[in-house]
C-alpha cells in the first residue's frame, strides 16, 4: 500500500468514525426522548418532520441560536476549555475500536479500525480519565457552588469507579491474553463471547460504565433536582450542547466497548457456516456490532427511565465496599481457573 | 387498633435477605415493568388532530343568540351580570333607533357587552338568569392568548354569527324553558312568543 493511499484510507476512516459518532449521539437525544416517552405511556417528539425525526436538528439550531453567556467572575479560558476537553476526549476514543474485520479491495487490505495499538484498552481507560477533566474544569471555572459540587461529585465518582472497572478489565485481559481490542474481538468467534467466561466481570464493568458516563442511576454530577444541572449550571448555548453531546458520544463509545469486550464485537455465532465472501462477512460484522451497540444504548436509556438516582454515600459504598472487593474476587477466581487449566 | 381500610400495611424493619441486598432482582423487576409500558397503548391525545370526547352539556365559550329574524335577543337587562359570581360580565345599554328593528329585537339593547374570560368560571348562572334566552354557553374552548386584554370578549366575538348560527339546542331544551316558568323564577319573564 502506498503512503498516499494509506493516508486517504485512514482519513476516510477517521472522518467516518467521527461522523457516525456525532450522528448517533445526535439521534441518541431523539431516542432518549422517545424511549422516555414510550416508557411513560406517551408518544414523545413527533412534530418536527415525520415521527419527529428532525427534532435533533431543531434542538441543534436552538442550541446555536441561544445567547452565549460567560459569567463575569469565571475564568474565561478554563470556562471554554471545559466543554472542549469533554467533547475532544469523547471523540477520540473511537479510534481504537475495531468496527469490523477488514475489506479486501483491489488487492489491498483495509482494516476497519482506525489504529490497532497493542494497549487499546489502556488507551480507552486513559482517555476516559482525561474526560473527567472536562467536567472538573467546567465546574471549577464556573465559580458557582452548584457547579463545583457537581464537579467534585463527578471526579470522586469517576476515580472510585475507574478502579473497579480497571480490575474487571484485568480479569478479562487475563483470559484473553491481549490488551489490543482487535485481538480481544478476534478471539471471540462463535459462542466464545467473553460474557460466557466473565459474567461477574461484565456486571461490574457495566455498572462502572454507567458511573463513568454519568448516566442514571449514577448521574449525581448532573442531578437536575438537587444541583440544577451540576457542572453545567452556568453553561449556555453550544457550550452546554457540547457537554450534553459529549455525554451521548460517551454512551455510544462505552456501548461499543462493552460490545467489543464482552459481546464478541463484530462476531456473530453461526455466521461462519454460511460460506459468505470475506467482504460480505466484514460488512455483516459491522452491522452486527452496531446492532449490539444500539441494544446497549437502548439499555442505557431503559435503565435511566427505570431506576432512581443513588444517594452519594450509597454510591461510594457501592463503589468501594462492594464493587472493588467483588472485582478483586473475580480476578482471583479467574487467575485460579487459568492456573488449573494451563498447569 | 382497628384499621380503617383493608389496604393498610404494617411497616417492618426486618433485615433484608441476601437476595434482596443484591438489588439486582428488584432492578430487573423494575425494568420488566418499564419494558411492559414501552409496548402499551399510549394515552396521549395529539390535540389539534384528535380531540377528547366532550360531555354534551360542556360549558365553554358563551354565545349571544339572535332570534329567528336575526335580531339580537339581549336587552341589556343586566341580570346575567348580577347573577355572575365572578363578576366577569359588564355591559352598556342603549336605545334602539328607528330603522334598527332588524338588528335588535326590543327597544333596549347592549351597545357594549363584555365577558372577561379570565374571570369567568363557566358556571352557567348567566344562562340560567337570562330572561330573554339570549346568552348560552357552548362546547367551544377558549383559545390561549398572549395578552390579558385578548381575553375580554366583546360583542364581536360573542354575538352569534349571522351566516352560521351556533347550535345551542342541547342547552336550550324544552325542559330548560319550562324550568324558567317556575314561580320561583317569575322575575325571568319568558318571551314565549319568539321562542316557539
Amino acid at each position: 500500500m502506498t503512503l498516499s493511499l494509506f493516508i486517504i484510507y485512514k482519513a476516510v476512516l477517521v472522518i467516518l468514525v467521527f461522523l457516525i459518532s456525532l450522528v448517533i449521539a445526535m439521534y441518541s437525544t431523539y431516542a432518549e426522548r422517545k424511549v422516555a416517552a414510550f416508557m411513560q405511556d406517551r408518544i414523545g417528539p413527533n412534530r418536527a418532520g415525520p415521527f419527529g425525526l428532525l427534532q435533533p436538528v431543531a434542538d441543534g439550531v436552538k442550541m446555536f441560536m441561544k445567547e452565549e453567556i460567560i459569567p463575569q467572575v469565571s475564568n474565561k479560558f478554563l470556562f471554554i476549555l471545559g466543554p472542549s476537553v469533554a467533547m475532544f476526549t469523547s471523540c477520540i476514543t473511537g479510534a481504537v475500536i475495531p468496527w469490523g474485520t477488514s475489506l479486501h479491495i483491489a488487492g489491498h487490505d483495509f482494516a476497519l479500525q482506525v489504529t490497532d495499538i497493542n494497549i487499546g484498552i489502556l488507551y480507552v481507560m486513559a482517555v476516559t480519565s482525561i474526560g473527567v477533566y472536562g467536567i472538573m474544569i467546567g465546574g471549577w471555572a464556573s465559580n458557582n457552588k452548584y457547579s463545583l459540587l457537581g464537579a467534585l461529585r463527578a471526579s470522586s465518582q469517576m476515580i472510585s469507579y475507574e478502579v473497579a472497572m480497571g480490575l474487571a478489565i484485568i480479569a478479562l485481559v487475563m483470559t484473553t491474553g491481549t490488551l489490543s481490542l482487535k485481538g480481544i474481538a478476534a478471539a471471540q468467534t462463535g459462542w466464545h463471547w467473553n460474557i460466557v467466561y466473565q459474567p461477574l466481570g461484565f456486571l461490574i464493568f457495566i455498572i462502572c460504565a454507567f458511573a463513568e458516563t454519568n448516566r442514571t442511576p449514577f448521574d449525581l454530577p448532573e442531578s437536575d433536582s438537587e444541583l440544577i444541572g451540576g457542572y453545567h449550571t452556568e453553561y449556555s448555548s453550544m457550550k452546554l450542547g457540547f457537554y450534553l453531546f459529549a455525554e451521548y458520544i460517551n454512551m455510544f463509545i462505552s456501548s461499543a466497548i462493552m460490545s467489543t469486550l464482552y459481546f464478541g464485537g463484530y462476531n456473530m455465532p453461526f455466521i461462519g457456516r454460511l460460506g459468505l465472501s470475506p467482504n460480505t462477512m466484514a460488512i455483516l460484522g459491522v452491522v452486527f456490532l452496531f446492532a449490539k451497540i444500539f441494544f446497549f444504548i437502548f439499555f442505557f436509556m431503559w435503565v435511566r427511565w427505570t431506576i432512581p438516582r443513588f444517594r452519594f454515600d450509597q454510591l461510594m459504598n457501592l463503589g468501594w465496599k462492594i464493587l472493588i472487593p467483588l472485582s478483586i474476587f473475580n480476578m482471583a477466581i479467574t487467575g485460579f481457573i487459568i492456573l488449573v487449566l494451563h498447569k | 387498633m382497628q384499621s380503617l381500610t383493608t389496604r393498610s400495611k404494617v411497616a417492618s424493619n426486618k433485615k433484608m435477605t441476601f437476595v434482596e441486598k443484591l438489588y439486582l432482582p428488584a432492578i430487573l423487576g423494575g425494568m420488566r415493568i418499564t419494558l411492559n409500558h414501552f409496548f402499551k397503548k399510549k394515552v396521549t391525545i395529539s390535540y389539534p388532530e384528535q380531540t377528547r370526547p366532550m360531555a354534551p352539556v360542556y360549558r365553554g365559550q358563551h354565545v349571544l343568540k339572535r332570534d329567528e329574524n336575526g335580531a339580537e335577543r339581549c336587552t341589556a337587562c343586566g341580570l346575567c351580570a348580577v347573577a355572575c359570581p365572578a363578576e366577569a360580565i359588564t355591559m352598556t345599554a342603549a336605545e334602539r333607533k328607528p330603522g334598527e328593528e332588524a338588528l335588535y329585537r326590543e327597544e333596549k339593547y347592549a351597545s357594549v357587552y363584555e365577558i372577561n374570560m379570565l374571570r369567568c368560571i363557566f358556571c352557567g348562572l348567566c344562562e340560567e338568569a337570562c330572561p330573554k334566552e339570549a346568552i348560552f354557553l357552548t362546547d367551544r374552548i377558549i383559545d390561549s392568548g398572549y395578552l390579558r386584554k385578548s381575553f375580554i370578549f366583546g360583542k364581536d366575538i360573542l354575538v352569534d354569527p349571522l351566516d352560521k348560527p351556533i347550535d345551542v339546542s342541547v342547552r336550550e331544551t324544552k325542559e330548560t324553558r319550562e324550568f324558567k316558568t317556575h314561580p320561583e323564577f317569575a322575575h325571568n319573564k319568558l318571551n314565549t312568543k319568539s321562542l316557539k
